[in-house]
């Protein structure tokens, strides 16, 4: 793989802050755009702007055309069986509300359960506290190792026969857990149950095979994976989502109207109410053209190699602490002895390195912990172990800038 | 160190983010708030005692970084034995130097609060330097 080659491609990553090269390093929070993608959605713009699936005349079937065929290409890129499973909307969030919302009310009831773990983003827990409060289903956690990893005896101690729902992130935005969906998602089917993945931190990093995982649902965001901000993804099975109610009611999602009541449109389309995010899903479609051209398997490996040369090379800095498993995605949080990540970040990014501090939408997660927030730093294809070097250097600036603190 | 570090963690900064003052918890008949800030996590426990409209007491407790723990020092001790509406003018004067603004700084009747002047050149840490101030705010609105 070509890092040279592929950091061209980011007209943004080629700029300086505060004096210094930017060493941009939360992708986790959002990626940077190739220019492929810029272009994209600039053309369309330029040249085939028109609502879709309504006009008669020639934009509007290109605008068609080119959205559809976006939906085709995410179909691909996820191997889904047909386009019918793969909803656009506006991100992760939304496609864990959709579920949550038309799946969890319709099938939930007091006596059920719903199975996350402590590990999750806020948009994987707030939902189905939601849906467990609306219904009288419990919500219930499953426990996490030390290392923040999840076992799957762990696993079949907390799904039971009562589990109708078991919501997961693939990979944890704070800790980097890869977790084991396949097999949990075995174990779900085995008790009954649904599962959906948070696909957030997964889908960009790594070839996602929704019938190989068996997962029913699958939510995921354009943003984080070079497409423009505003465009996700909802992979559901046809035959949950044939049987689930729409939840969003206007335009674009109705077959017939009468006074008094309604019909809707066939999948996917029926959970596509107003007019769709139509450049958005055209720049996520040249993001995953992009994405292929350099080979999923050749970014999983880049970012193993570099997620491995930032543990070695962060672990080399005294009252660092990081959190995590050591076989992690490509994202290490960590707090520098008492310094608190916010002046931890600011340090940093006077010279030139993005780095997110806080609590990462993961405040269940700071408590486990027992720290009320950290500083992240995620890589992606275009990252280098040379910014790997830049964190290391900054971090040892900021422990001698705040040296008495400390 | 680049200049621009500099100008935000002023000595003074550090010294109130090392030795805070009035930190801790006051006894007896006080009034309490509590305030966070839900992007980053910091927290603080805001605890005033007030007597015939005047501040006689205050003490701070909470987590977070040395901007925010550091103004939280400095609001307590410029606030002490002020009237309410002095402390409530102060607050305003106090923004108005966060968004940049030109003020006068004996208004602020703590000269170390003027090291904080920096932080309105990093846009992301405003929200930082201003939590004690918007605990002490909606007290006083309480009250």
């Amino acid at each position: 793989m070509d890092v040279k080659a592929i950091r061209e491609q980011f007209p943004i990553l080629n700029q300086e802050v505060n004096g210094h090269p930017l060493v941009y390093l939360d992708s986790s929070a959002t990626s940077q755009k190739p220019l492929s993608v810029i272009e994209a959605v600039n053309d369309y713009y330029r040249h085939d702007n028109s609502n879709v699936h309504r006009g008669v005349h020639t934009l509007g079937s290109r605008a068609t055309e080119l959205y559809e065929g976006a939906r085709e290409k995410v179909r691909r890129f996820i191997n889904a069986d047909s386009t019918a499973e793969v909803i656009f909307n506006r991100g992760t969030t939304t496609g864990i509300n959709t579920v949550a919302e038309s799946f969890g009310l319709q099938n939930l009831t007091i006596g059920d359960e719903i199975v996350i773990t402590p590990m999750e983003h806020h948009s994987n827990i707030i939902p189905w506290q939601q849906v467990a409060k609306k219904t009288g289903a419990t919500l219930k956690y499953m426990p996490l190792q030390s290392d923040g990893t999840v076992t799957l005896e762990d696993a079949r101690d907390t799904i039971t026969a009562n589990t109708k729902v078991v919501a997961i992130a693939h990979v944890s935005n704070v800790l980097g857990t890869i977790n084991p969906v396949k097999e949990i998602a075995k174990i779900a089917h085995e008790n009954g149950a649904v599962i959906l993945v948070d696909g957030a931190q997964g889908a960009p990093h790594m070839k996602i095979d929704v019938k190989d995982l068996d997962c029913d649902f699958y939510a995921f965001s354009g943003h984080k994976m070079c497409g423009p901000t505003g465009i996700g993804v909802l992979y559901g099975k046809k035959e949950y989502l044939n049987a689930m109610d729409p939840v969003e009611f206007g335009g674009e999602m109705i077959d017939f109207v009468n006074l008094y009541d309604s019909t809707w449109k066939e999948l996917p389309w029926k959970f596509e109410g107003g007019t769709p995010i139509i450049a958005g899903a055209i720049g996520l479609g040249a993001a995953i053209d992009f994405l292929n051209e350099v080979g999923m398997d050749n970014i999983l490996n880049h970012e193993k190699v570099l997620a491995d040369y930032a543990m070695k090379n962060l672990r080399t800095i005294d009252d660092l602490t990081i959190y995590g498993p050591e076989n992690r995605a490509a994202l290490v949080t960590f707090n520098l002895a008492d310094v608190h990540p916010h002046d931890t970040s600011t340090v940093l990014d006077s010279f030139g390195i993005a780095v997110r501090a806080g609590h990462h939408c993961a405040q269940p997660l700071m408590r486990w912990l027992d720290v009320t927030a950290t500083a992240r730093a995620s890589f992606y294809l275009y990252n280098t172990t040379e910014d790997i070097d830049h964190l290391v250097d900054g971090l040892l600036k900021t422990k001698e800038y705040f040296g008495d603190v400390i | 160190m680049s200049y621009n570090l500099d100008t935000l963690y002023r000595q003074v900064i550090m010294d109130h983010y090392k030795n805070p003052r009035n930190k801790g918890v006051l006894d007896g008949e006080v009034l309490t708030v509590d305030m966070n800030n839900p992007t980053c996590g910091d927290r603080i426990q805001l605890q005033l005692q007030v007597e015939d409209d005047i501040v006689k007491d205050v003490k701070f407790d909470g987590e977070g970084c040395s901007i925010s723990m550091s103004s939280a020092s400095m609001m307590t001790q410029a606030i002490k034995g002020k009237k309410l509406k002095e402390a409530l003018k102060m607050s305003d004067t106090f923004s108005h130097m966060m968004m940049g603004e030109d003020i006068d700084m004996e208004e602020l009747d703590l000269e170390d609060l003027g090291a904080l002047q920096g932080v309105a050149k990093f846009p992301a840490r405003i929200k930082c330097a201003t939590l004690a101030w918007k605990a002490m705010e909606k007290g006083f609105h309480e009250e």
